[in-house]
């Protein structure tokens, strides 16, 4: 298998306050790998580092090519697709901009006119609301859109931000059913960000745990899922 | 029953003006989220270079047209070269950025043109339009461009990818960047296409005002009263206050006892205080709708 993207020694920085401190870990192509941890224990960050929204050091390989110090709206053009912690809706713009602003870095239009259509079969909610203003959505609604937003770069990798976040326990369901969907028929590679690990677990297949900007924990899901005394200690549950 | 509706054309007419410069502010505005105190100098300039190139022989439009391009890309030039860096620097900073540019613009104006007043030709004519008494053929083309430019932006705005990346840009800048839009650039077309607006409002009211340094002083306060009155946050909102003040200032003008030239400002500002007071974020000010 090979590896997509391989993050190694990261550190990152606001201002003097250091949030990472030295993490590495990789996610193989085609994975759906998660990362856990608790509140402030710089998941996000992680994210964000990737992306260059944030300072840091250290390795950030994607498909072989360095990150580093590329701007954040050029390391979309590899391909990565980043929805993050809140969802970053544009607001006062309809639902089906909000599409269209997903697959703003394309050229081939047909290509994006059906794969608007592609996003309405898999989420026909938004089909009903294309015209609407997308802050009036439901924060699952929201949610949706968020992915499918996502979606429309043709991402090789998604960085998805708890997108469990605020949504009812039957709503979180069906969008991992379409995560996984995603996953498996259209060949995206996953990397979720969530504190409800064992849903994470279920669809994840590869885990990692951070405590305090560090990696404590890596493994398989299933195994982690299975192991009482590391669900124990790290995930609380 | 002539006399108002002859007071409400005119004041579309100069209210086509009002509305031009409240949506260059606004577009700046929404970009930086900083006030353009400049806008009118940078106009009165472009107006100045259009001049210019009549003077060397150059037909009109094709003045209209160079001036419309030049300021385009020194409204770029504005942007990298001085609020590109401020971007970061408190509000106080940019602002004295702001006067700094208006200074700059209004002295050079002066010493390369001087400050007397010239005349500004209009390729309307100032006879009545249409035969009537109500309105003159300039009057009818400030309106005239005014709307071919709005419909223009309009559809600019709502229909091309650019104008979406650049609506996308202003509204949540880090989810702009996060699907692949140079926010940083999105800023400065828009500082582009402002100044260009500006321009235009500029040589259309210059056979008004005569062209001088401060030709565009009163226009730019009109231009904020509008920008203000239709909600800053809000294009739309301001063209409709830009409209709005100048059917207003001239029925205040006429119909109110006393006040003759001079009151029509603070007349026209006290009615804006007084719309801001029942609706603070003006007529049109955007209530953005939010679920958590
Ligand atoms: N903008 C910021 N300025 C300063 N410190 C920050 C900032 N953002 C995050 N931090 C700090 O960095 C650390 C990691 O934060 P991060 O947001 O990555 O956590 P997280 O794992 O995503 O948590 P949560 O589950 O609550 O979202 C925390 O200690 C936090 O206080
Ligand atoms: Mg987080």
């Amino acid at each position: 298998m090979t590896t997509l993207l391989n993050v190694k020694d990261l550190r990152a920085y606001y201002g003097q306050v250091q949030a990472l401190h030295g993490l590495s870990f990789s996610l193989n192509e085609g994975s759906l790998t998660t990362l856990l941890g608790a509140n402030g224990a710089g998941k996000t960050t992680t994210l964000r580092a990737i992306c260059n929204m944030v300072r840091s050091t250290g390795g950030i390989e994607f498909d072989g090519k360095p990150l580093n110090n590329r701007s954040t709206e050029s390391i979309v053009r590899f391909g990565i697709a980043h929805v993050p912690q809140g969802r970053g809706t544009f607001t006062t713009m309809t639902v089906e901009e909000n599409l269209q602003l997903g697959a703003i870095t394309r050229k081939d239009n047909a290509g994006i006119i059906s794969d608007i259509e592609r996003m309405y079969a898999h989420f026909p909610v938004l089909k009903q609301r294309h015209t609407q203003q997308a802050g009036t959505l439901s924060g699952g609604e929201q949610q949706m859109l968020a992915v499918a937003r996502a979606l429309m770069l043709r991402p090789r990798l998604m960085l998805l931000d708890e997108p469990s976040f605020g949504l009812a326990p039957l709503v979180v369901r069906d969008l991992f059913g379409i995560l996984g969907k995603i996953n498996r028929e259209d060949k995206v590679s996953i990397l979720v960000v969530e504190q409800n690990a064992q849903l994470a677990l279920e669809l994840a297949d590869q885990a990692y745990v951070i405590e305090t900007g560090r990696i404590v924990m890596s493994g398989n899901a299933k195994d982690i899922a299975n192991n009482e005394e590391i669900r124990k200690s790290y995930l609380g549950y | 029953m002539e006399l108002f509706t002859n007071q409400v054309l005119a004041g579309i007419a100069t209210g086509a003006i009002y509305a031009c410069m409240a949506l260059a502010v606004v577009m700046i505005y929404q970009a930086i989220d900083h006030l353009n105190f400049a806008q009118g100098e940078m106009a009165m300039f472009s107006t100045f270079i259009s001049w210019q190139l009549m003077q060397w022989g150059v037909p009109y439009w094709g003045a209209f047209i160079i001036a419309l391009a030049l300021s385009f890309v020194g409204g770029i030039a504005i942007e990298r070269i001085l609020f590109k860096p401020l971007a970061k620097a408190p509000v106080l900073t940019n602002v004295a950025g702001f006067i700094a540019l208006y200074a700059i613009i209004n002295s050079s104006a002066g010493l390369i043109w001087d400050f007397t007043i010239k005349q500004y030709p209009t390729p309307f004519g100032s006879s009545p339009f249409l035969g009537s008494q109500l309105i003159s053929t300039h009057q009818a083309g400030m309106i005239g461009v005014t709307v071919l430019l709005l419909i223009g932006l309009y559809f600019f705005f709502q229909y091309t990818r650019i104008g979406l990346a650049m609506r996308a840009a202003a509204s949540v800048p880090e989810s702009a960047r996060l699907v692949g839009i140079n926010t940083s650039w999105m800023i400065a077309l828009g500082w582009g296409m402002a100044t260009a607006i500006g321009a235009i409002a500029g040589m259309l009211i210059a056979p008004v005002v005569f062209l001088e340094p401060n030709m565009m002083g009163g226009v730019l306060i009109y231009g904020f009263a509008a920008a203000v009155l239709g909600g800053l946050t809000s294009p739309f909102g301001a063209v409709v206050g830009g409209f709005l003040v100048g059917i207003f200032e001239n029925l205040a003008g006429t119909y109110i006892p006393g006040v003759g030239n001079e009151l029509k400002l603070p007349i026209a500002l006290a009615l804006i205080i007084s719309v801001l007071v029942v609706k603070p974020a003006g007529l049109f000010g955007r209530h953005i709708v939010k679920r958590v």
